[in-house]
């Protein structure tokens, strides 16, 4: 089957920031994203767990995105706007997929 | 009745001990939870209760001056206490100024969960209060972030852009506000006879749920105090006990001139002493992300919140007692 080469782009963000992401994201023209709950993990502060947390404050979210390689800029400048000096990670990578025209 | 009977009372109460079954649960690193969507759910019936009752409350008794007065006198406080906390924390903590800001407007703000702790006390020991305390609840969550972000302001760096804008509608449409504001509206529309009609949901069964609910802060403020006890500098720890107590003297002495009763005066000394861990922490991740959210989450949560709920409640009700006693 052919496939396509496309970005990647996965960010782990304070879940309190998750809807000025997905803003930033249509702001951008990001066609479609999947957001993930994460139940705990790592960090430089330590260890830390959504269990513990009472309120959405302390809690954590994963967003993933596939876009053209030609709007991996314009997504990660709206993206940094807002988490420039959040705790968090962004990475990108390479991706192939069968029906480019979804991205 | 005396601060001893007071004390023996609150710590004996039904509440306190569910409190203390779950913080041991969270100290034994036992596996029991209250799943997320229940203590969702408990919460907002908590506040829907407390605001109902309080609007019933001032149907039945109408709007008046000393409610003005006491509402000013919330927002006062709510602003002027991180100062107060923010000159103590920088001569006392090695916490930089922004993160001694954080703090400060943690201080500043107030805790809905101990305002239903204290109201939950007041009626087990028949005590009434001035059932617009609520809205002096809601009135007093923000302006503490205002000046925490003031305070911090000349330290920081250029802040993040992009999410000023999105902070205020947050802050002021934060669930809890909206929860006891339109509770109190409701009340206050329905009024007693709204209120006899919805009686054995929202007053007979508050007891028995804010049980199920202080069983879940236990585990919360229990696991929070594991999980940041690294933060937990002595000083810290000490400011987290001291502060309660300045702010509610400084509530007592504004309450006394207002001419609240007994029971107005012990929550607004609570609310006062009180820290809040919700509407604060999500406000500051957003308007100042540097500040580290698990120093003030941690001392709120961990120590004043237990605090307040174990030793400052009983404390706070004697004390209101003896200042609006004749003598």
């Amino acid at each position: 089957m052919q496939t396509h080469p496309k970005k990647r782009i996965d960010l782990i963000i304070e879940m309190p920031l998750l809807r000025r992401i997905t803003e930033r994201f249509d702001k951008a023209g990001v066609s479609g994203y999947s957001v993930l709950p994460i139940v705990a993990g790592r960090g430089q502060s330590g260890e830390w767990s959504a269990g513990g947390q009472v309120s959405e404050v302390g809690q954590m979210a994963a967003i993933i995105c596939i876009v053209d390689a030609g709007k991996v800029d314009a997504v990660l400048e709206e993206v940094f706007a807002v988490i420039r000096k959040q705790i968090g990670l962004v990475t990108v990578s390479d991706v192939s997929v069968v029906r480019p025209e979804r991205f | 009745m005396t601060l001893t009977d007071l004390a023996a009372q609150n710590l004996l109460s039904p509440m306190v001990l569910f409190f203390a079954v779950g913080l041991f649960a969270a100290f034994a690193k036992s596996d029991l939870t209250v799943p997320e969507p229940v203590a969702k759910l408990l919460s907002l019936y908590l506040l829907m209760s407390i605001g109902f009752r309080g609007g019933a409350e001032v149907a039945h008794h109408g709007l008046t001056v000393q409610l003005a007065g006491t509402i000013g006198a919330g927002i006062l406080l709510s602003f002027a206490m991180p100062f107060v906390a923010y000159t103590i924390l920088k001569r006392t903590s090695r916490l930089s100024a922004v993160d001694a800001a954080a703090v400060a407007g943690h201080y500043g703000s107030i805790s809905a969960v101990t305002f239903a702790a204290v109201t939950g006390a007041l009626n087990q020991l028949s005590v009434p209060f001035e059932g617009y305390m609520v809205a002096v609840a809601a009135a007093m969550e923000t302006p503490a972030i205002i000046s925490a972000l003031n305070l911090a302001r000349p330290h920081r760096d250029q802040p993040a852009s992009g999410n000023g804008n999105h902070v205020w509608r947050e802050v002021l449409l934060n669930g809890s506000v909206i929860t006891l504001l339109g509770a109190l509206v409701v009340g206050m529309i329905s009024g007693p006879k709204g209120l006899a009609t919805v009686k054995p949901f929202f007053v007979d069964l508050f007891p028995g749920f804010l049980c199920l609910f202080l069983l879940d802060m236990g585990l919360v403020a229990g696991r929070g105090l594991n999980q940041g006890r690294k933060y937990l500098t002595a000083s810290l720890g000490i400011f987290a006990v001291i502060m309660p107590l300045i702010g509610a003297s400084i509530a007592a002495a504004l309450a006394f001139a207002i001419g609240l009763s007994a029971g107005g005066t012990a929550v607004l000394m609570t609310l006062a002493a009180s820290a809040s861990y919700i509407a604060v922490p999500a406000a500051l991740r957003l308007a100042l992300p540097e500040a580290n959210p698990a120093i003030p989450l941690t001392m709120s949560l961990g120590v004043t919140f237990p605090f307040n709920l174990l030793l400052g409640i009983p404390l706070y009700i004697a004390v209101a007692n003896a200042i609006t006693t004749p003598h």
